[in-house]
């Protein structure tokens, strides 16, 4: 019950609004501790994960491309297509671009689009465009909602692939418990919650578009 | 062979040209700083492999020691002004798109082609064609827009400044769940999820393992942790076992339910909290805060579809 205890300083450290960094450090120290392993032994198994996990900041190669774009007016160049499309409006925009997302997802293009190289530079600024004008506030939520439609789009399109990560997990975890399953059938089956996704989703954005709205004419 | 290390090779390279860069950049007050931080960073690619796990170790609680005392400032690389970027955008036009869209395009074309090649790594031939499109995008936008030689590694580090220690977050978050799984915390977690879940009634045993994958997943900051767990605790034993629901419907949707956790977890840093560094909001959590509405309305569907679809026979 002890190991919790590494749980506990994530939820404080989080919500006291720590630097993350640390309070990952002392998370893995605590559950460690308390596991009986000695502090030498957790930073080794840390370190060692740390190594083989590097993969995963592997993606912050797109940053140079997309700093030259900016820097040569990529966004300025986002925003400016949005403005001359009349039709555009923010949730319009979002919307299209969780059917796209989603559409890429399923085929196994996750990595086509994603925060860095779609979001920051061309998604967020024509979602600013269509919505202005707009104030600060107003601003930072139609940010937030990119980032957001970017996540939902990817996490309830990824799982019609056959061949992501979860559908072998899955696979792989059954396999051994002595039930053959195909992956085909797992992805076929998150068919119904990805569509369901796009309505909710979908319908959040119609209803945020209102919001912009009344936004809009007080500013 | 083609692989990973050659990924790992540019990714180290990038890193130290930012670490000089910084280092050199006199509008930072804290500039020893970040040069130390991407400098540490650097080593991990180039010689991650040669450090022992001690040493990736040290490497890793360094680098969360520079984050944690406040030693990152923001570079201020010279850059085009507002103006300047907006007569450029009607210089250049449409034209912009191409190399953002080269991206995808690359990507795409690579991790068909390259799983081909016999002197390629096929596990990874995804990565490497990001690198790979990364690259090519970098050098086309020098090139089609005229820009400084320096200009991909200095904006580069100007965008990599503003995102700072989330940044390393995943990486070390990931590190985490490793330790973690040493510790036995998510076989603990899994038994008090296993206690508490009413085992007489089918609806009631499909909302906890639905409920459980999230609210594991939002502790663990990850589905693939939380699956074994609570498809071993809870789903096979009973939603499967004892009320004989399909095991292809039964996990398809149970992953998915965890997803619904990964949308509202600050641990699931390189979705929720990487984006607001990104995108400069003020509050580190405004993307979860805009996800976690359709979050909780997708947990509620998973439910009503998983106690639907899994029982048809």
């Amino acid at each position: 019950m002890l190991t919790l205890l590494g749980v506990l300083v994530i939820v404080l450290g989080f919500a006291l609004r720590f630097n993350p960094l640390l309070v990952v450090v002392g998370a893995a120290l605590t559950s460690g501790l308390a596991a009986g392993l000695s502090p030498i032994e957790v930073l080794a198994a840390f370190g060692k994960a740390f190594n083989t996990n590097r993969y995963v900041s592997v993606a912050w190669l797109v940053l140079p491309a997309i700093g030259v774009l900016e820097r040569a007016g990529l966004r300025e160049q986002a925003r400016r297509t949005i403005l001359s499309l009349r039709t555009a409006t923010p949730g319009r925009i979002l919307i299209a671009y969780l059917a796209l997302r989603q559409i890429a997802a399923a085929l196994g293009l996750t990595q086509v689009a994603g925060q860095a190289q779609t979001v920051r530079p061309l998604l967020a600024p024509m979602v600013e465009a269509a919505a202005e004008p707009l104030d600060d506030e107003t601003r930072q939520k139609a940010r937030a909602m990119s980032a957001a439609t970017d996540n939902v789009g990817l996490f309830f399109g990824e799982d019609i692939f056959l061949a992501i990560g979860s559908i072998l997990l899955i696979v792989g975890f059954l396999a051994q418990s002595g039930i053959g399953v195909e992956p085909l059938a797992l992805s076929v089956w998150a068919i119904p919650t990805a569509l369901c996704a796009f309505l909710v989703h979908g319908a959040r954005l119609l209803l945020f578009d209102r919001r912009m709205k009344k936004a809009g004419l007080k500013s | 062979m083609i692989g990973l290390p050659l990924v790992y090779l540019l990714a180290g390279l990038m890193f130290a040209a930012f670490a000089g860069l910084s280092a050199i950049d006199r509008e930072n007050r804290k500039r020893f700083g970040n040069a130390g931080f991407w400098a540490l960073f650097s080593v991990s690619f180039l010689a991650g492999d040669r450090l022992g796990d001690l040493g990736n170790g040290i490497l890793a609680l360094a680098l969360a020691l520079i984050a944690g005392f406040g030693q990152l400032g923001v570079g201020a690389p010279k850059t085009t002004s507002p103006e300047a970027r907006e007569s450029l955008a009607t210089t250049y036009g449409a034209k912009l798109f191409a190399p953002a869209l080269v991206i995808p395009v690359l990507v795409l074309a690579g991790s068909l082609a390259l799983k081909r090649l016999p002197f390629v790594d096929p596990k990874q031939a995804t990565l490497i064609a990001l690198a790979f499109a990364a690259l090519v995008a970098a050098i086309l936008a020098k090139v089609m827009f005229r820009q400084p030689a320096a200009a991909p590694l200095q904006e580069g580090r100007r965008l990599m400044d503003l995102v700072g220690w989330a940044a390393l977050l995943p990486q070390m978050l990931a590190a985490l769940g490793a330790v973690f799984a040493v510790a036995g915390v998510g076989k603990t977690i899994g038994e008090i999820a296993v206690q508490l879940t009413p085992v007489d009634s089918r609806f009631a045993a499909v909302a906890a393992y639905c409920l459980g994958m999230a609210v594991f997943t939002v502790m663990m900051g990850n589905a693939f942790a939380a699956f074994p767990v609570m498809t071993g605790g809870i789903a096979l034993p009973l939603v499967i076992g004892r009320f004989h629901g399909d095991p292809a419907v039964v996990c398809a949707i149970g992953m998915l339910s965890g997803f619904c956790g990964t949308l509202l977890t600050p641990l699931a840093a390189n979705f929720n909290l990487v984006p607001a560094a990104l995108l400069q909001l003020k509050d580190r959590y405004a993307v979860i805060r805009a996800q976690a509405p359709t979050a909780a309305m997708m947990l509620v569907v998973n439910v009503v579809l998983m106690n639907a679809l899994a029982f048809r026979s």
